[in-house]
């Protein structure tokens, strides 16, 4: 019974696994399958998205800048192509020169100064007191001596401010001369500057030693930014050439990762680079990201629970259905075979009846004689009535049985009369308690009130119940348990069930309960005969008797009976 | 032994056995003769009348089950032939109906077969006792 148990709960705790594991795995994997699609997707056509925006801002910025220094170096140009030499080393001349040129486009020229083959100023227009000014030395000097313009990186120069030149030679009439100008920092920085993205989105740029060219306004500082190391990717690695956009991603010093977007400017010799934090410039897609993973969680957890508490419903019903199937296993019996091998039992009871009263009257006879005086000596003589004993002993056992068997087919002798059922039953209860006491049960009663009477015959009555007690109380011997009898009022029908919490009937023997001289107790304590008699009565009342019962739990007799029985059965 | 016929009566019941097995009659006669009893045996119905018209008898325990006649018929019949003749009858379990229907045709009163020879004995000295009295 326990090891029964026991593969049954093996058996449901494994369903329970199954079903939990089917129904998991069928729906996680298709929802991370489909979850991990649609992000990949998104992610790389937002990636895609975010490149192309950094890369046509770099690039339209790059041509700004260009632009910005085509145009100041074609206006230097055209200052020297159109004024000449003479004109311009005439210093109030220059002076107005650049008036104009600031008029027109605002701060971004500082100064102008005219500078002969020399490199020595011979002209100067602006703020500072440069005056003859030596730049032999230096080396925009020397680059622009030799090309026709030049646009220098930015350098701190004789006067100690970041600034850059634009240099114009010109070698009309066999003379060289460099018209130089000074192009404010600030102006050109905020060039840069105005390109800003996000949080921390900024650019700068770099010239061909990979040195700064801007002061970065944005909080980053100087230091964050790993120009040299920059410069190298782009130019010696990327192999970056003018109109190119490269993008590449690296770890900065605070160990960020960056997107860099670069585009060579100034014929090559600068850099225009943009950088941004990745987790900045996706912050969108991390957003998205966190918003997915939080609602795919949500569904893992949804799925997870639906699986356990799906699963445990069918495995509880699996569990209820089984339950269920071994208590429908009731006693359903057939009326008509009982009735004939009742028949059968009466009439061997009653042939069996005379040999055995018979056997017992001769036995008794022997008991008479051994009183004679002539066995007074006999040797024997205890054996003999040792026998005797014996003989009168099993024959009253006989008869018992033959007794019960015949009252298990005798037609209805007692008559019937209106029954008090709750009374009836009270004080079968009453009679049965010092046995249930004795055998560790308790009884439990639950009787409905004011139930009609009954008709029946008292004694068939208190027989049916006193077998029924009996075995419920047999049936618990090991260690005792409940007995509860209740009586209900259902439709027309009196229903008393009779329940214990005993070992129960195994379902192999449920069939046979019934049948006359079927028993599981020991040889000579039980006849067999209870349960039929019991039986025959409730049929001949016009009732039924069912018995349902599980092992290990217990054993419930209903008894179902009319209140107006069929007047036909009762003759 | 709790029977006392042996010494207070000096004139032995006279008792007749009905029924037809005959060796339930014939042990059963034995032993009740041996406690000073005098018994007749009768094996059938038919026989218990013949027996009835030439002798008289105290006291009759017939069998209500028997082959040739039914038990009933056979008390009407003794009832007839012997009014005060006091009928013990041994009826079979299943057969309480023939029983009161016996008890009012005048039947002194029933056992249920198989009895207890002490049994049979009491009641047999109660309907003796009882035919006694009514003399």
């Amino acid at each position: 019974m326990t090891k029964d148990n026991h593969l049954t709960d093996h058996y449901l705790r494994s369903l329970n696994r199954n079903i939990i594991l089917i129904i998991i795995i069928v729906s996680v994997i298709p929802l991370i399958l489909v979850s991990g699609t649609i992000y990949y997707q998104f992610r790389a056509s937002y990636h895609e998205k975010v490149y192309d925006h950094l890369r046509e801002l770099v690039q339209s910025h790059s041509q700004n800048i260009d632009s910005y220094l085509q145009e100041k170096l074609s206006d230097i140009r055209f200052l020297t192509d159109s004024c000449g030499r003479e004109k311009l080393t005439d210093e109030s001349f220059l002076q107005e020169r650049l008036a104009v040129l600031q008029k027109d486009f605002g701060k971004d020229f500082v100064d102008l100064g005219v500078i002969n083959a020399h490199g020595e100023q011979i002209a100067y227009a602006g703020p500072f007191k440069l005056g003859k000014a030596d730049y032999s030395g230096s080396e925009w000097f020397r680059k622009s001596i030799q090309s026709e313009y030049f646009i220098s990186d930015v350098f701190l120069g004789l006067r100690g401010v970041p600034h850059f030149i634009i240099a114009v030679r010109n070698n009309r009439g066999g003379i060289s001369w460099i018209l130089r100008a000074t192009i404010d920092f600030v102006a050109f920085t905020s060039l840069v500057e105005n390109i800003r993205l996000g949080q921390t989105g900024f650019a700068f740029i770099l010239n061909n030693k990979g040195k700064l060219q801007t002061t970065p306004m944005a909080r980053p500082s100087m230091d964050m930014i790993d120009s040299k190391n920059i410069y190298e990717e782009f130019v010696t690695k990327q192999q970056i050439s003018r109109g190119k956009i490269c993008i590449a991603t690296r770890s900065d010093s605070s160990r960020h990762k960056n997107i860099y977007v670069a585009a060579s400017i100034k014929n090559g010799d600068w850099l225009l680079v943009y950088q941004q934090r990745i987790a900045d410039a996706f912050a969108d897609l991390r957003k998205t990201f966190i918003i997915t993973t939080a609602l795919m969680f949500m569904g893992l957890l949804g799925i997870i629970i639906m699986a356990f508490t799906l699963s445990k419903t069918i495995v509880e019903r699996v569990a209820k259905a089984d339950l269920e199937k071994q208590m429908m296993s009731k006693k359903v019996v057939e009326s008509g075979r009982l009735a004939s091998v009742g028949e059968l039992a009466s009439g061997v009871a009653h042939e069996i009846n005379n040999p055995i009263a018979i056997m017992v009257e001769e036995s008794g006879w022997i008991g008479d004689l051994m009183e004679e005086e002539e066995f007074e000596k006999s040797e024997n003589r205890a054996e003999i009535e040792r026998a005797v004993e014996k003989i009168q002993y099993h024959g009253n056992r006989c008869k018992e049985i033959t007794s019960k068997l015949l009252s298990f087919a005798r037609k209805t002798d007692t008559t019937v009369h209106d029954v008090n059922i709750k009374e009836l039953l009270e004080e079968l209860v009453a009679l049965s308690s010092q046995r249930a006491k004795y055998g560790m049960v308790e009884i439990e009663t639950d009787f409905q009130q004011n139930l009609p009477s009954l008709r029946a015959s008292t004694s068939e009555f208190q027989q049916v119940f006193f077998n029924l007690i009996n075995n419920a109380i047999d049936a618990m011997h090991h260690d005792g348990g409940t007995l509860t009898i209740s009586s209900r009022q259902r439709e027309n029908y009196l229903v008393i069930s009779v329940s214990d919490t005993g070992e129960g009937i195994p379902e192999a023997n449920l069939d046979r309960i019934f049948d006359p001289f079927f028993t599981t107790k020991p040889v000579g304590k039980g006849t067999g005969l209870g349960l039929s008699i019991c039986y025959g009565i409730i049929e001949k009342m016009g009732g039924k008797l069912e018995v349902e019962s599980t092992v290990g739990k217990g054993t419930t007799f209903l008894i179902s009976l009319p209140f107006q029985p069929d007047s036909d059965r009762q003759q | 032994m709790t029977y006392s016929t042996k010494n207070i009566n000096v004139e032995p019941v006279r008792l007749l056995l009905i029924d037809d097995e005959k060796d339930f009659v014939n042990i059963l006669s034995k032993r009740i003769k041996r406690r000073n009893i005098d018994v007749a045996k009768a094996f059938s119905g038919a026989e218990a009348i013949q027996m009835l018209r030439h002798q008289e008898f105290d006291v009759a325990v017939l069998d209500l089950k028997m082959e040739d006649m039914d038990g009933i018929e056979v008390l009407k019949m003794l009832k007839i032939m012997s009014p005060r003749l006091a009928v013990i009858m041994l009826t079979g379990h299943g057969s309480a109906e023939a029983a009161e229907q016996g008890l009012k045709l005048g039947a002194f009163d029933y056992l249920a077969k198989p009895c207890v020879l002490q049994e049979l004995l009491d009641k047999i000295m109660e309907a003796y006792a009882f035919r006694r009295q009514s003399d």
